[in-house]
């Protein structure tokens, strides 16, 4: 069951990149009662991505994407977004 | 605004490695930036750490500075490197510590 934070993040992500696979994972309990956990249980999220829109692109590059997909998400309303971002048929 | 990207700009021009970080290499404050420490401290360079919860200027203004929405953030002559995440897979894949042996950083004492 995904929360609503997770959810738009899906959607975010979904419209801004046509993923090929995209897992956003709600790590937040494995960080409960750290710096950072604001008891929202939508604190900290990885998110794996694979999308077309990666290819030829820098690690620092795909990330800049995806956090500019998700606007104020990440770094304000949560505290950690952990992304892993492949082009297609790059090794996971 | 700008006097605070004057000072950002000083301090990653004055300083070969450079990591903005929530509390102190001794003490951090954060899980993120305790994981950014121990991969410097692993490659064996010296750093200047930059604590952003003491200066809220700088805390904003390297968000900004660097377009990156998250702390810790790593500078290598004066290149933004990544945050926590790339620091990791690229001290896994080896690529870290060519960097700075490339960039000549000076080992820690």
């Amino acid at each position: 069951m995904s929360g609503p934070v997770a959810r738009e993040i899906e959607i975010l992500l979904q419209e801004a990149f046509l993923p090929t696979r995209l897992d956003v994972i709600n790590d937040s309990a494995r960080h409960h009662g750290h710096s950072g956990d604001d008891g929202s249980g939508e604190s900290h999220f990885t998110v794996v991505i694979e999308s077309a829109a990666f290819v030829g692109k820098s690690r620092v590059d795909r990330q800049r994407m995806v956090n500019r997909a998700l606007g104020d998400i990440p770094g304000n309303r949560v505290h950690a977004l952990a992304i892993r971002a492949f082009a297609p048929n790059e090794a996971d | 605004m700008s006097d605070t990207n004057e000072r950002l700009s000083k301090i990653v021009g004055d300083n070969d490695v450079v990591l903005f970080m929530k509390g102190t290499p001794l003490f951090p404050q954060c899980g993120f930036s305790s994981r950014a420490v121990a991969i410097l401290d692993h490659c064996g360079v010296a750093y200047e750490s930059v604590d952003v919860l003491q200066d809220m200027d700088i805390r904003q203004g390297i968000k900004a500075f660097s377009d990156w929405p998250t702390i810790p953030q790593l500078y290598v002559k004066g290149e933004f490197v990544g945050g926590s995440d790339i620091m990791m897979e690229m001290y896994q894949a080896g690529e870290l510590q060519q960097l700075l042996d490339d960039a000549q950083v000076a080992k820690a004492s």
